[in-house]
């Protein structure tokens, strides 16, 4: 049984309906949903896990970033439709009420990562997937996933500075890139 | 202040406490709210940028499914007052003695018979749904007989330009002109002169979280709650109640977490009163959240500004004069009159002194997005003109650059220091404290300019640079911030104040304060900020003035309070005032260890006092009016190298020595200052919000708007000097803008000396390689 009660369509929704069955944060959840209904939404107005946040709607921002079936991906650009009978996790579960914050969390604490807090669900499952996936694979991360990693968001408030040293401890890296002088020569901006 | 001071936490790294709870996703922004039935709002826009509306037929809106209600401007037109930001148009006296213009033009709530520019509401479903909102809104009929649509700045002033608003004289919006001395003569017999136009181009605010709300009307009293985004709930509060007509008592705004705000949730705009309105209309809750094309199309656009600006200075770089024409793109209105092209005035000159100055500022309309203050609110686009002038009259002389600076900076012997100026206020233009050389000097040595003097010289293929920015900002914006503090049923403490935070940390900062004002523990303080209910006036966080109105007036409060707790302490114990402390919240006896009291059995004890003071329980509320300024500064210096095969700009290194007087928490003070730069950044390296010639805006996506990601931003090398206030009993000032004021200037300073052997002349941003590609080509020609 699940604690995760979804609400389902309004009456007035014009559009298909469909009953699908999925896993999120450990939990299974049925629901019936309608056909065009976004994944974030579901997530955030029918699940009422409202920790993954809606920066833009249009794959850009990494707000929305969750993990479907191990995997970060934008859930903004995925329909609810789609997740039947996949496996989700939110930033909801990593560590639950009262629990010690995860290391990636903890880190992102420790660095003072965060000020809004907006951008920092999506940031922190992002940096999640990078950590497990390098766990995984037994090896650091190289500089250039690192790299890829926080660069998949946007963060308005912090600079990235605070949030790239947040992401290098929690990935057992050396937490301050030292400032090379020289240029980087071939690295492509934009 | 009643802890030793070795114990204080003003001045310690004190670790958040907002994050834990925003680590776990637990956060509540607005849009997570849930309230039930709540119904969702979407707005029809213009698609036009300037025309006349000849019809509107939302007759098959109504009927589609799950709508509740369609608005169109006809429906409300006698129901809401048009939209003023009364407080940003307001002229204080001495300003009003210069004799400016400032139109007043208030906004429609919803387009009756023209519509300005693209994004302009036109009218409102509310459904079941967003979905359903928007699914009504496609089939709203609305006809337009297009208007010719002025889109250019400076066309916009020509004596025959189309106008941008039906009924006015012309298309200026505000004016003003003001200065000290002789600036002509002084030009006229000045050794060197240069004269050039620097321009900022349009780009935005941009919070990853966009602006929204909620609005609730109590059945049984007929009160409206509102949760918003908004940076000043007071001032929502007042336009709302005012706006549809609600006693002020009757409206209670709350800004629960915000997810950034950077000046555009900081005026209001007419969804924020439609919204409201809706919900007291239909007596059911009503949200709207802005989508990211609302964000970027028709929320407040910001920079836009040129400046044809003449420097003139005696052989050996003293200035003598500065003239600046200040043109301001205001957008399709005047929202918020004189603040950011007064500011860009009055700041333009920033930390040099200077006998004589002739600045003028005029806001001129155009058929665009109108437009607010943007972290800063002109003082990067006036630190760009002035600081890339001054690098041209160092050319110009021969002189180095930081050399040129050094001569003409105000010193710290001359603090208090008058500028000759009127400021913001319209009183005598005051710098309280600062010392701008051993700012420049730390700054100079950090970057190493002989270093990279060397290094040009040695590597001359190579198209390395150096440059710098300095500015200063009057901060701490009056007329006033309040605090209320409470010693609560528990014994812990509450504090409620005006300024809510959109991220910048104020839960921890300001119990820092109130836990070294009275000595309660910093654990026990709660901060509750930006709840109208809890604290009757405020003005709210814009202009970086909450930790100096809001943290004084806490540690006003405070101090009121725990004189309150030590009488009321007295009166239990039976002790004298004067023979009693509070530290970490326990009040006791000097010399008497044994007795002790907690504030929870103190604040028991207080309402059974026989003979008590009268008042009930042990609470405060104290608001704090800056006399003054207190104003912070602040050199940027940066190496870059430049690319001239494929026009990319790197950042070598960048340094930041900051002066923003007595610092609370030096790790969100850094913080502050690192994620300003990383905004300056975007706005100089990539940020553009542009329109096409017919007023359609084509940067309406985050792929097309270009915000600068991780890679972008380099590692930024800080250093600090201290001067506090003397404005203010804490000493600070604010620092949430000033890390955006420098990165424009000092970048583009840099840039432009990587590429002094082609003779490439940077004028505005953004540098993007297309945009420096050009440059080397049009440089190429007029060689
Ligand atoms: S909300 Fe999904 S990427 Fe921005
Ligand atoms: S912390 Fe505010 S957007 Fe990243």
């Amino acid at each position: 049984m699940s604690d995760l009660e979804p609400s389902g369509p309004p009456t007035a929704e014009p559009t298909a309906r469909h009953t699908i069955s999925f896993t999120v944060n450990g939990e299974s959840v049925t629901a019936e949903i309608e056909s065009r209904l976004l994944l974030t939404d579901f997530l955030r107005h029918r699940l009422r896990l409202t920790g993954t946040h809606v920066g833009c709607e249009q794959g850009a921002c990494g707000a929305c970033t969750i993990q479907l079936d191990g995997q970060p991906v934008r859930s903004c650009l995925i329909l609810a439709a789609q997740v039947d009978g996949r496996d989700i996790r939110t930033i909801e579960g990593l560590a639950g009420p009262g629990d010690e914050l995860t290391a990636v969390q903890q880190a992102f604490a420790d660095q003072h990562g965060l000020q809004c807090g907006f951008c920092t669900p999506g940031f922190v499952m992002s940096v999640t997937s990078l950590r497990e996936q390098s766990q995984a694979n037994g090896r650091a991360p190289t500089e250039a996933e690192v790299q890829d990693c926080v660069d998949s968001s946007y963060c308005r408030c912090t600079g990235y500075v605070n949030i790239r040293k947040a992401a290098r401890q929690a990935l057992g890296l050396p937490i301050d890139v030292p400032v090379s002088l020289d240029s980087s020569s071939g690295q492509v901006s934009e | 202040m009643s802890t030793e001071p070795n114990d204080w936490l003003i001045g310690q790294s004190v670790p958040r406490v907002e994050d834990d709870r925003l680590l776990r996703g637990a956060g509540r922004y607005t849009d997570d709210l849930h309230v039930p039935d709540a119904a969702e709002v979407a707005f029809l826009r213009s698609t036009e940028a300037h025309a006349r509306i000849t019809s509107i037929d939302i007759s098959a809106a109504q009927a589609m499914p799950g709508v509740v209600a369609v608005y169109d401007g006809a429906s409300v037109v006698d129901r809401i007052k048009p939209l003023l930001n009364a407080e940003e148009l307001r002229v204080p006296p001495g300003i009003a003695d210069l004799d400016p213009v400032n139109k007043l033009q208030p906004a429609p709530i919803l387009a009756t018979d023209e519509v300005n520019y693209v994004g302009q509401p036109v009218a409102m479903v509310v459904a079941e749904t967003r979905y359903l909102a928007e699914d009504a809104i496609e089939v709203i009929d609305v006809t337009y007989e297009l208007l010719p649509a002025v889109i250019d700045v400076e066309a916009a002033q020509a004596e025959d330009a189309a106008l941008v608003l039906l009924g006015e004289d012309d298309n200026i919006g505000v004016h003003v002109r003001h200065g000290k001395g002789d600036t002509d003569a002084a030009l006229a017999s000045a050794a060197a002169v240069i004269t050039e136009t620097f321009s900022t181009q349009r780009y935005v605010c941009a919070p990853i979280e966009t602006r929204g709300l909620v609005a609730q009307q109590d059945p049984f009293t007929g009160s409206l709650t509102i949760w918003s985004t908004t940076q000043t709930p007071h001032r929502v509060r007042d336009h709302v109640a005012e706006s549809i007509g609600l006693p002020v008592d009757d409206v209670r705004v709350q800004s629960v977490d915000v997810g950034g705000g950077f000046g555009q949730k900081g005026i209001l705009v007419v969804e924020e009163l439609l919204v409201p309105f809706a919900a007291h209309d239909l007596g059911r809750p009503v949200r709207w959240i802005a989508d990211r094309f609302e964000n970027l199309t028709a929320d407040a656009h910001a920079r836009e500004q040129i400046h044809h600006i003449t420097l003139g200075a005696d052989a050996d770089g003293t200035l003598v004069a500065v003239k600046d024409h200040i043109i301001v793109n205001l957008g399709a209105r005047n929202m918020v009159g004189l603040v950011v092209p007064y500011n860009a005035l009055c700041h333009l000159i920033g930390p040099y002194q200077v006998a004589n100055a002739d600045l003028e500022a005029t806001g001129v309309l155009t058929n665009t997005t109108f437009t607010s203050p943007y972290r800063g609110a002109g003082r990067p686009e006036a630190t760009f003109a002035m600081e890339r002038a001054m690098d041209r009259l160092a050319a110009e002389l021969g002189i180095e650059p930081s050399e040129l600076r050094r001569r003409n900076l105000i010193t710290s012997e001359q603090m208090p220091y008058e500028t000759g100026l009127l400021d913001r206020r319209g009183v005598p233009q005051e710098y309280d404290s600062g010392d701008y050389p051993a700012m420049l000097d730390r700054a100079v040595e950090m970057i190493d300019v002989p270093a990279v003097r060397a290094r040009q010289a040695a590597e001359p293929d190579r198209r390395i640079g150096v440059g710098f920015a300095l500015y200063l900002e009057m901060t701490g914006l009056g007329p006033f911030e309040g605090a209320r503090v409470e010693v609560m049923p528990s014994g812990r403490v509450r504090l409620y104040t005006g300024a809510p935070s959109q991220g910048q940390g104020h839960r921890t900062v300001f119990a820092q304060i109130l836990a070294d004002t009275m000595g309660v523990a910093f654990d026990d303080i709660d901060v509750l900020a930006g709840d109208t209910a809890s604290i009757p006036y405020g003005v709210g966080t814009i202009a970086s003035r909450a930790l100096v109105t809001a943290g004084n007036a806490t540690a006003q409060a405070g101090e009121l309070v725990r004189e309150r707790i030590l009488d009321a302490a007295a009166g239990v114990l039976e002790a004298n005032a004067a023979d009693l402390t509070i530290e970490q919240g326990i009040i006791s006896v000097t010399g008497t260890p044994s007795v002790e009291l907690t504030l929870a059995e103190l604040i028991r004890s207080v309402p059974k006092l026989a003979g008590g003071s009268g008042s009930d329980g042990l609470g405060e509320t104290s608001y704090f009016q800056p006399p003054n300024y207190a104003t912070a500064s602040g050199a940027h210096a940066v190496t870059v190298e430049v690319d001239t095969a494929t026009g990319r700009v790197e950042i070598l290194d960048y340094v930041v020595v900051h002066e923003a007087g007595t610092i609370v928490n030096p790790v969100v003070a850094d913080a502050q200052v690192v994620g300003g730069v990383g905004q300056g950044i975007g706005g100089i390296m990539s940020e553009h919000l542009r329109y096409d010639e017919n007023g359609q805006p084509i940067t309406s996506t985050f792929s097309d708007y270009l915000m600068p990601i991780s890679e972008m931003v380099p590692e930024i090398r800080m250093d600090e000097i201290v001067c506090p206030s003397p404005t203010n009993p804490l000493g600070v000032k604010g620092l949430g803008e000033g890390g955006a004021v420098g990165p424009p200037a000092a970048i583009a300073n840099a840039v432009e000396d990587a590429l002094r052997p082609e003779g490439v002349s940077v004028r505005s941003g953004p540098l993007t390689p297309g945009r420096i590609l050009d440059m080397l080509r049009s440089a190429a020609v007029s060689q």
